[in-house]
């Protein structure tokens, strides 16, 4: 905990976490400002939370990674562990980021929308932070180049905000013949994007949903097991990476 | 105090470490000298943890490297080029490594005689290449380890500081300390060392003892004996 | 108001001109069941029914008589018998229960039946249990209001509807608080008729169902959660006013459903959190003027069968689709409505957008062809597909647009 506290003073320092906690609280607030009924608010944060945050969450942590390559030199040079090490890094990331979402996005949809859809897209977008903080924690740890880390971690947000979409959108029409609607449960958890927008989706289009598979997707993931079932496997997708990365930090030549 | 087993290190295609047997014990102040690209720095870091071997076995006061951490407890470390986070300041180094080690046994007399309290509020990444070393220097002795491992330790400083810090390895010398100091030339701690280990292309050439040294080369003088050695080299490569 | 007025004096001025004896019956009267009472009643007689419970069936009421219940005395059908049929006209119903009336395959067996009358009033009559509750059939001018009639929701052919006419005319009916049954109020054949201020909700099929029935006006009632809302088929001059329409949810479920309609007017309703708000089938000439269609998945879908319809000054806020389409021709005019996912600007400063608005997306289109792709709802690639849809048209019709549509909400 204690490097924790260095990791986190080391990030405020450079100042680009306050100007993203900024960015995000003038685009939220201003949304709730302009718009004329909160719902609409809501729909373009729900963008924001499924693109900006994991490109954010990606770019930022891996960046911050190359840059702080000399700080954790110098701490594993002393009788630390290296998981402790990665650890510290992780979490120093996870609440920088954390603190921002919610400043930048937590206080005022709080303040001007504090019901189920808000509420969630809050959790979502907070799960979401911590996933691609370990995805690109992950990729950082494997590419020993900056340019490398970074291209890596675009590809990542490319694949899951879109590529993945693309092709399942492709799969399903490809498959139209077949009833697809159990195996489509089993592909949204394969993207952790996917997962979080259909979270938020049940919140948000209640009504939608109870028409045609909607109503499968509903009685699924509109349970307790359902969201249980989300929110486990969103964990998972934070810790898998994040154990991976650590599997490779341990023996990873500095 | 250490002991290299058979030590092995491949980066890629590039074989660093080609089977390192080496032990250093306490009171000796070696300097472990060979050409760039000899695998110094690597077996340095490899005796630090920070990269792990293909093969081979490093025991620190009979703790094996790969174990736990708190071998590391027993090093200061003064690395070659001081890299540090920019955005921290000189102070927060000195706290957070103090709060890292948690042990009241400290030596500050680095810190003292480098004045570093005058450079408390400056952040790391403002200083200039020697005052880093001072910082590095600094931070090496400050807990008072048995293991002193220098990489490079007067490249850099000024005449002063040189002066100081030889004069603080010279005093530590006396505690029956392991000093290990590395160096592509022969530095000006010369005076002070007591066994040479010379490395050449990823082998341990030989380590011995001065006296030893200078009768085989018949060269009163450390550094002739040492260039009387390579020219050695050289020619039955050759 | 009005002509509620109107009815209730005529109604005043038949009772008084014709003032006809009084009948008691209660368990401690010399006439202890309704049937008696009936029997022994002439034209024009009123009959007091003293609270208890009575186990009476097959009651028919071939003369004209007043009813009146007092404290709500209860008559238990004892889940085999139809209990009160009424063959008379100007027969006036009010104050009673009715528990229990039978289930028949075969027959449409009701706690009250009307056949063949004019001038009947069935009011403040409770009704529980029933098959059907009112059944009422070649009848005019029949006034059924501030009933309350709560079913116990079987299976759609077990449970019978809650108010049911069929070739009526001038009917009455309002401030009826219907629930539990197969369809709240069920017409058919049914002319000239008045159906307001009634509650009808959690009925197992539709709240309303009306097929065949012409100029008819609905007004101020509320369709709540509804197995299937409402169902409006095959009728022309229909008025349907300042309706509720809330909570229809389901596969095939809508606030309201129009099969077949023409010539009629739907305005100032609200079509609140339904799956689909107006699902338009084959219809024409119909005027959709200043609904409120909030939160619903589609607020409306208007199937290419639909022509002529004017969609003029709707507030569409909320929906997760706004219109839905199963084809490309489109023969319908939006103008004037406010749709909060409209993008345009207004640089004229007028009110109104300068670009027009396509409420049909791509994806809306997509996902009637391949209901499973509900999947990728609001994901980015969905996103993108409109937005390169909206540029460059290619599978939404170009024709269904509002050319004008405004910047702020209406208010309604």
């Amino acid at each position: 905990m204690k490097l924790t506290r260095y990791v986190l003073y080391d990030i405020l320092r450079n100042k680009i976490v306050l100007l993203y906690a900024a960015f995000l609280f003038l685009i939220t607030a201003g949304l709730f400002q302009l718009e004329e009924n909160s719902s609409k608010a809501i729909l373009s944060l729900l963008t924001i939370v499924l693109t900006v945050l994991p490109l954010v969450s990606l770019i930022f942590t891996t960046i911050h990674y190359y840059n702080s390559y000399e700080f954790i030199e110098l701490m594993l040079a002393q009788p630390l562990s290296r998981t402790r090490v990665l650890l510290s890094e992780y979490f120093g990331l996870v609440l920088s980021l954390l603190g921002a979402f919610w400043l930048g996005v937590g206080l005022p949809v709080l303040f001007y929308s504090p019901d189920a859809i808000g509420i969630s897209l809050l959790i979502t977008g907070s799960l979401l932070t911590l996933v691609f903080i370990s995805m690109a924690l992950f990729t950082s740890v494997h590419a020993r180049d900056k340019a490398k880390g970074i291209g890596l971690a675009l590809l990542l947000w490319f694949y899951f905000s879109l590529i993945y979409d693309g092709i399942l959108l492709m799969l399903l029409f490809a498959l139209s013949d077949y009833p697809m609607e159990k195996l489509t449960l089993l592909l949204s958890a394969l993207n952790p994007i996917d997962l979080a927008r259909i979270v938020i989706m049940l919140k948000m289009d209640v009504s939608a949903l109870m028409g045609y598979t909607g109503a499968i997707y509903k009685n699924f993931f509109g349970n307790a097991y359902g969201t249980i079932f989300t929110l486990g496997v969103l964990i998972l997708w934070a810790a898998f990476p994040l154990g991976l990365a650590k599997r490779k930090f341990l023996k990873k030549d500095m | 105090m250490i002991v290299i087993e058979n030590l092995y290190k491949r980066f890629g295609k590039l074989e660093v470490l080609k089977g390192i047997n080496m032990q250093f014990n306490a009171g000796e102040v070696v300097s472990l000298i060979g050409p760039n690209g000899s695998g110094k720095t690597t077996l340095i870091k490899a005796i630090l943890g920070l990269i792990k071997p293909d093969k081979g076995v490093i025991t620190v006061n009979g703790a094996t490297v790969n174990g736990s951490p708190a071998y590391r407890a027993s090093i200061g470390y003064m690395p070659q080029i001081g890299r540090y986070p920019d955005n921290m300041k000189v102070g927060q180094l000195l706290t957070m490594i103090r709060e890292i080690r948690n042990t009241s046994n400290q030596d500050t007399q680095l810190e003292e005689e480098f004045n570093m309290d005058l450079l408390c509020e400056k952040p790391l990444g403002t200083l200039s290449g020697g005052t880093k070393q001072k910082v590095n220097a600094a931070l090496a002795f400050l807990f008072n380890p048995p293991v002193l491992i220098l990489d490079e330790p007067t490249a850099g400083l000024d005449p002063l500081a040189t002066e100081i810090l030889k004069a603080k390895i010279a005093q530590e010398k006396k505690k029956n300390k392991l000093i290990i100091v590395t160096s592509h030339v022969l530095s000006d701690l010369q005076e002070l060392t007591t066994h040479v280990a010379y490395m050449q292309e990823g082998r341990l050439i030989f380590k011995k003892d001065l006296p030893t040294l200078q009768r085989e080369t018949g060269e009163e003088k450390l550094g002739l004996a040492i260039a009387q050695i390579m020219r050695q080299q050289k020619n039955t490569q050759g | 108001m009005s002509k509620v007025v109107f009815y209730f004096g005529v109604i005043f001025l038949l009772n008084s001109s014709v003032q006809g004896a009084v009948l008691l019956v209660g368990k401690n009267q010399t006439i202890t069941s309704l049937n008696k009472a009936i029997q022994l009643a002439k034209e024009g007689d009123t009959i007091r029914i003293l609270p208890g419970v009575y186990k009476e069936k097959n009651l028919v009421i071939n003369k004209r008589l007043t009813l009146l219940g007092e404290g709500s005395p209860l008559f238990d059908g004892e889940n085999k018998y139809e209990i009160l049929l009424i063959n008379a006209n100007k027969v006036e119903v009010s104050g009673l229960s009715f528990d229990r009336s039978g289930y028949s395959a075969m027959n449409d067996f009701a706690a009250i039946k009307v056949i063949d009358t004019d001038s009947v009033t069935i009011s403040n009559v409770q009704i529980f249990n029933a098959y059907f509750a009112i059944h009422v059939s070649n009848s005019t001018r029949t006034q059924i209001h501030d009933n309350d009639i709560i079913g116990s929701p079987a299976s759609e052919q077990m449970t019978g509807n809650g108010i049911h006419l069929w070739k009526c005319s001038q009917a009455h009916i309002y401030n009826n608080n219907i629930r539990g049954h197969r369809d709240g109020i069920y017409f058919e054949f049914v002319t000239d008729s008045k159906i307001e201020k009634n509650f009808s909700r959690k009925n197992i099929r539709y709240g309303l169902h009306f097929m065949f029935s012409n100029s008819d006006y609905y007004g101020h009632n509320k369709f709540i959660d509804n197995g299937a809302g409402v169902a409006v088929m095959y009728s022309k001059n229909v008025t349907m006013l300042n309706n509720w329409f809330q909570q229809n949810w389901g596969a095939s479920s809508y606030g309201l459903l129009l099969k077949d309609i023409t010539d009629s007017h739907i305005e100032k309703n609200k079509f609140i959190r339904n799956t689909v708000g107006v699902l338009m089938e084959g219809s024409s000439r119909l005027q959709v003027k200043q609904n409120l269609f909030q939160a619903n998945g589609w607020a409306m879908k208007v199937q290419a069968s639909c022509d002529d319809n004017l969609f003029e000054k709707n507030n569409f806020i909320g929906n997760s689709f706004d219109i839905g389409t199963n084809g490309t021709l489109v023969l319908n005019k939006f103008t004037q409505n406010y749709w909060d996912k409209y993008e345009g600007y207004d640089l004229d400063r007028d009110g109104r957008g300068d670009i027009p608005h396509h409420p049909a997306t791509l994806y809306s289109m997509l996902i009637e062809q391949n209901p499973t792709t509900l999947l990728l709802f609001r994901s980015f690639i969905v996103t993108l597909l409109d937005k390169a849809e909206r540029a460059i048209p290619s599978l939404t019709p170009e024709l269904l647009r509002d050319e004008r549509p405004v910047m702020k909400q209406l208010l309604l």
